[in-house]
């Protein structure tokens, strides 16, 4: 049975910037490497309250997560390429937190989902840290109380585009460190 | 390894010795943030603690500094599961404080909600507990069905998962034509897929035995303060909404199922019927489903539709006046309770006359009951007992408030 | 056993034990409300619980109230229900002075962790508790937060400011 080609689309990934002709392609490692790295993203979920039941949804058949390459979920996160924190982050779990990021190899994204992860939300209350980024570096904060599997996708997808697009060097850099520095993670 | 006098070991207890193993706070299997300290013999548990309050986040202090329909949201993040029920209670009792008569429509469309919600609820926790036995097939099938009722939600209040439904008074808005369309459409498909996912697991062997472990005693249940279906997988028949019947729950035909032994199979099943209990209520509901108005007729406390408040001038005033807390609630201590997706949900609420709660202490179900986890896992093989968590259905919001 | 219970007849039948130690009983919004003194709950509780006709089996909740301006500063409520005739009562104690109680774990269970948040949330010291240490706070903490001198918010915020956020007590401007 033919495809009817006006309704199937599929998502044809444009190869990176390059020179081309009959029989070769020439591009940068970095470029190469980017791309391969971006669709075998391992998350961590650090799903600790409402965010992470988005989450499940998100990872669930409807949403379905797997298709941008996150098919596996690292519960260790020694394995993991990238901590989604959902959730509220009261201020005992702050070094919870911390020292999974700290167990994390590098390179490691982290993406703040809810506004709790991100600011504290609603609950600015004495229990509760007012955002992770006091604690570790954030790359990709995603709104929302709790924001919808579409937009952890989306959140998710401007993770895609850091690791595609990130120099291979940025983690020796003495700016990276430095960053570190400041948060005082070795 | 660690020689430890002080821990008695069982007559067939190999090592004589124990080992400290630490599941959680982030553990894959806790499912929440909370943590069990367990100390185990091979693979029995002897001996364990936990520690809760990763996630505290002083629900009952910001209650205090907030009018009442800004604790709504509070709510909603309680048992983020089912969150429609935990609203409905929280307006109910400031219906009651404030004696404010919700019309007939308005309670049925809440329990059609609140059945919902409880749906919802066990369809995580039951097909979670497939996924901690090893069938994860279970869960993505049945979280489609999850979506369905999100849809719903959505049609009623926008919302997916922290709803915010409903309004002190009634509801914000009447059921429209696609919710009652989704709703139908849920109501004839639903039931086949979730009959599928009992084909799967109810008569399973594999499933059985792994889940016919740690046993309750009703006056074991009793005594820790067990509600919801974990007590009435002990065989006590004790549902809110057949004790005291809240929103015309008395006005509905359906059965409490109980178990016998109060393990882990019971409680999973009890959730099950409890399933199909809830189709039979949301049925009746909608074929009963009385005309009329949906909010109450109480201006001074009820928040006026938007497009009221820009085109008529009362609507404009009360708005102004609930909002900027011109109006004052009377003096007084209420408690009410709702039967919530693990049990009874309790509210209770002392009002100075101010906007805001005096004090206002929730009775969250989850935090009552997991504090004999410990106690009920003593002598279990550590598999089970992480099967029995997840059937408990803790969820981590309603533990730390 | 089928003697009907109602709310008269649990006033009397406390009344008649207990005397003028459990008094002032009201009935607010439906619920009968007794106040008794620290040294009278924990018996009261049991006698409740035990009593054949009454049977109140299930300890609903234990909390703690702050009244900062009164005499007798703290108050703790307990709820109680008896299941067999669908009756709920509450019962009250005020702790003057340094707040303290005997403990109600050895007549319910599960009074181990409500006891554990109230003392966590108001610092009332639950005498005879295995273990009265905090439970949702981390164990650093040196305030009990939900006293009400205690400010809701977080302290170390500075990006936000009363003008802007209205970070002030929306009930009580004091």
């Amino acid at each position: 049975m033919a495809l009817d080609t006006n309704t199937v689309q599929a998502k044809i990934v444009a190869p990176p910037l390059g020179v081309g002709g009959p029989g070769y392609y020439a591009t940068s490692f970095d470029k190469a490497i980017g791309l391969a790295k971006q669709y075998s993203i391992w998350p961590l979920p650090f799903a600790t309250s409402c965010c992470g039941i988005e989450f499940m949804a998100t990872m669930g058949p409807h949403y379905d997560l797997s298709r941008f390459g996150a098919e596996r979920l690292s519960f260790s996160p020694r394995q993991a390429d990238l901590l989604m924190v959902m959730g509220t982050i009261a201020k005992k779990m702050g070094p919870v937190l911390k020292q999974v990021y700290e167990q994390m190899a590098e390179p490691r994204w982290v993406i703040a989902v809810g506004a709790c992860a991100s600011s504290g939300g609603i609950f600015d209350t004495y229990s509760v840290l007012q955002g992770i980024d006091q604690i570790i570096p954030v790359d990709v904060y995603v709104p929302g109380c709790p924001p919808r599997p579409e937009q952890i996708i989306d959140g998710f997808m401007r993770i895609q585009d850091l690791v595609h697009n990130e120099s291979q060097r940025r983690r020796n850099s003495p700016e990276y460190k430095a960053l570190l520095e400041s948060y005082g993670i070795r | 390894m660690s020689k430890q006098d002080h821990i008695k070991h069982s007559a067939d207890s190999l090592e004589k010795e124990t080992i400290t193993l630490n599941i959680g706070p982030t553990h894959p299997a806790t499912h929440g943030v909370f943590q069990n300290i367990v100390e185990i013999d091979g693979e029995r548990i002897v001996s364990g603690d936990s520690t809760i309050g990763y996630i505290h986040r002083a629900f009952e202090k910001i209650a205090e500094h907030r009018p009442f329909y800004q604790v709504t949201p509070l709510t909603d993040r309680l048992n983020y599961c089912s969150s429609p029920i935990n609203n409905m209670g929280w307006h109910m009792t400031v219906e009651k404080l404030l004696g404010v008569q919700v019309p007939k429509r308005a309670q049925y469309l809440r329990v059609i909600i609140m059945e919902l919600a409880r749906i919802a609820d066990h369809i995580v926790c039951n097909s979670v507990i497939g996924v901690d036995t090893g069938a994860l097939t279970g869960f993505t099938y049945v979280f489609q069905w999850r979506e369905k009722i999100y849809e719903i939600w959505e049609e009623v209040c926008g919302a997916r998962l922290t709803t915010n439904i409903g309004r002190v008074g009634g509801m914000e808005r009447d059921f429209n034509e696609i919710a009652f369309k989704k709703l139908e459409e849920f109501l004839r498909d639903f039931p086949k897929g979730w009959k599928e996912f009992e084909n799967l697991l109810v008569r399973n062997r594999i499933f059985m035995d792994r889940t016919q472990t740690v046993p309750t005693t009703p006056e074991f249940a009793l005594q820790y303060g067990f509600t919801g279906p974990n007590l009435r997988a002990t065989g006590v028949d004790y549902d809110v909404r057949v004790m005291s019947p809240y929103s015309s729950y008395e006005d509905f035909e359906f059965n409490i199922p109980v178990g016998t032994k109060g393990d882990t199979y019971d409680r999973f099943m009890v959730r099950n019927q409890e399933i199909w209990e809830s189709l039979k209520i949301i049925r009746q509901a909608l074929d009963k489903l009385p005309a009329g108005p949906y909010h109450a007729d109480a201006p001074q406390f009820y928040l006026p539709p938007k497009a009221e408040v820009y085109n008529n001038m009362e609507a404009l005033i009360y708005h102004f006046k609930i909002v900027m807390g011109e109006i004052d609630a009377p003096k007084g201590e209420v408690y009410h309770s709702v039967e919530g997706g693990n049990g009874e949900l309790g509210f209770y609420l002392i009002s100075d006359g101010g906007r805001a709660a005096y004090r206002l202490h929730f009775r969250r179900p989850c935090f009552i009951y997991y504090q004999a986890f410990t106690e009920m896992v003593k002598g279990c093989l550590l598999s089970d007992a992480i099967v029995a968590m997840s059937s408990m259905n803790i969820i981590a919001g309603e533990l730390d408030a | 056993m089928n003697e009907t219970i109602d709310y008269k007849k649990v006033t009397e039948r406390i009344a008649e034990k207990f005397g003028a130690k459990v008094h002032s009983p009201e009935e607010p919004y439906g619920m009968l409300t007794l106040r008794t003194d620290k040294d009278s709950i924990i018996p009261l509780l049991q006698f409740l619980r035990d009593d054949e006709a009454m049977q109140f089996i299930f300890l609903t909740d234990v909390c703690a109230v702050h009244f900062p301006d009164k005499a007798e500063k703290f108050e703790v409520v307990y709820h109680i229900h008896s299941l067999m005739h669908n009756l709920r009562v509450r019962i009250k104690v005020a702790l003057s002075g340094e707040p303290k109680i005997p403990t109600a774990v050895n007549v319910f269970k599960g009074a181990n962790w409500m006891e554990r948040e109230t003392y966590d949330f108001y610092g009332v010291i639950f005498e005879g508790h295995p273990n009265l240490k905090r439970i949702l706070n981390v164990d650093e903490m040196t305030i009990f937060p939900m006293r009400k001198e205690y400010p809701l918010e977080d302290n170390t915020r500075i990006d936000k400011d009363d003008k802007m956020f209205g970070r002030i007590n929306v009930n009580r401007e004091n």
